[in-house]
């Protein structure tokens, strides 16, 4: 075995010694760790119609067929595409997602009430809702909200595929490298998905760039009734 | 006169305390108790804060906005990438470790509205993210797989290249769930 790969191995091995989960973001920190606020994975893609861009918001990650249906959107947890659109990696528009009696609404494309870490919802700016497809439903309910935004939400399959074993393996020492064909951790296993598709027109981008983040909070001061 | 009052008072106070409840309660049902939220977690690019932040920082920076990352990031995720690979030089987009570490320390998904949205197809680097996307070979290779993508072959790709379920044609595009 070559040094340097054997200090790569090393080295790794160190630095997932707090048994860190290396996957897209899923388990990523302790205090979003099985928790609803725990942000899987973030896609952004020019959708069928070209003029529409598509934001896709995964959370709450490897949920199994049977524990599927019992996992849920939380009230307190606000959901939010937050959406550069002059370069200076500050938010000028988000659309924030919340979850409200089998519904989640949706919010915003317009200036958010706050930058940075803490915010409030847009109330103002109220897009549309749809109904949150529930687990077993043999097709996806899409809502349509204003200025031809379709909505989703509710479980679908993990798009992330990793052979997160592997490379635990790797990690560990037991294995000097990735196998192949590999094995998809993440195969036969479920998110739950926020799906915003906006034209491209409202979001306004200079030079055509955008930079986007997915980001979720808690609601301050506890539960809602 | 005083005890009158605070005898008045220390009858009402349970129903008014009573009626300011229910009326909060109420009221929870449209308007929670704070309007305010904090921010729990983020993410731009995949596996950012799993690979490069140390295990007692990742809160903090999921709490982070990105325009505070790089000064606050930048030198512990430069560390980060040396340490998984000390021997890293350029990589397969010619960049060093400073100037690869200057892209990554601010992390937003970099997206295009004019043509081909993908995080990387060997022309267009970082014009978005599609769901078939092999984010994690891209990833791999630009951490280990040196200037021309052919160092560490065992590293540089994990040899799942694509998911285990068919995308949509359509919205929502994501597969059904298992």
């Amino acid at each position: 075995m070559q040094r340097k790969t054997i200090v790569i191995m090393i080295t790794c091995a160190i630095l997932i010694a707090g048994g860190i989960v290396y996957a897209a973001d899923h388990m990523d920190a302790p205090a979003v760790k099985g928790q609803t606020t725990d942000i899987t994975d973030l896609y952004v893609f020019q959708g069928k119609n070209t003029d529409n861009m598509v934001f896709v918001g995964n959370s709450q990650g490897l949920l199994a067929p049977s524990a599927t249906g019992a996992a849920s959107f939380d009230p307190n947890t606000l959901i939010q595409f937050k959406i550069d659109n002059n370069g200076d990696n500050v938010e000028d528009l988000v659309i924030q997602a919340i979850y409200k009696d089998g519904k989640v609404n949706f919010f915003g494309l317009g200036r958010p009430p706050l930058t940075g870490t803490r915010t409030k919802i847009a109330e103002a700016n109220f897009l549309g809702s749809v109904d949150v497809t529930p687990y077993g439903a043999s097709h996806p309910i899409v809502g349509y909200g204003s200025y031809g935004i379709k909505f989703f939400a509710g479980p679908r399959d993990d798009p992330f595929f990793f052979d997160l074993d592997q490379f635990h393996a790797i990690l560990g020492g037991t294995a000097t490298g990735f196998n192949n064909p590999g094995k998809d951790t993440f195969a036969g296993t479920n998110v739950l998905s926020i799906v915003v598709e906006v034209p491209k027109s409202l979001l306004h981008a200079q030079n055509g760039k955008l930079g986007v983040w997915l980001t979720t909070s808690s609601q301050e001061g506890g539960s809602a009734m | 006169m005083k005890s009158l009052r605070s005898s008045l008072l220390s009858s009402f106070l349970p129903l008014v305390a009573a009626v300011l409840c229910l009326a909060a309660c109420k009221k929870d049902q449209h308007f929670p108790q704070s309007p305010y939220f904090d921010q729990a977690d983020q993410m731009g690019r995949p596996a950012i804060n799993t690979v490069f932040i140390k295990a007692a920082d990742k809160d903090r920076f999921n709490q982070t906005t990105p325009s505070l990352m790089a000064a606050a990031f930048g030198s512990e995720m430069k560390s980060s990438l040396l340490g998984v690979n000390p021997g890293f030089t350029t990589n397969l987009l010619g960049l060093n470790a400073d100037q690869f570490i200057g892209v990554l320390s601010t992390d937003v998904l970099n997206a295009s509205t004019k043509g081909k949205t993908t995080f990387y197809d060997g022309t267009n680097v970082l014009t978005g993210r599609a769901l078939g996307d092999d984010v994690i070979d891209v990833e791999l290779t630009l951490v280990f797989g040196g200037p021309d993508g052919s160092a560490n072959p065992g590293l540089t790709s994990d040899h799942v290249n694509g998911n285990d379920a068919p995308f949509l044609a359509d919205f929502p595009y994501l597969a059904q769930p298992h």
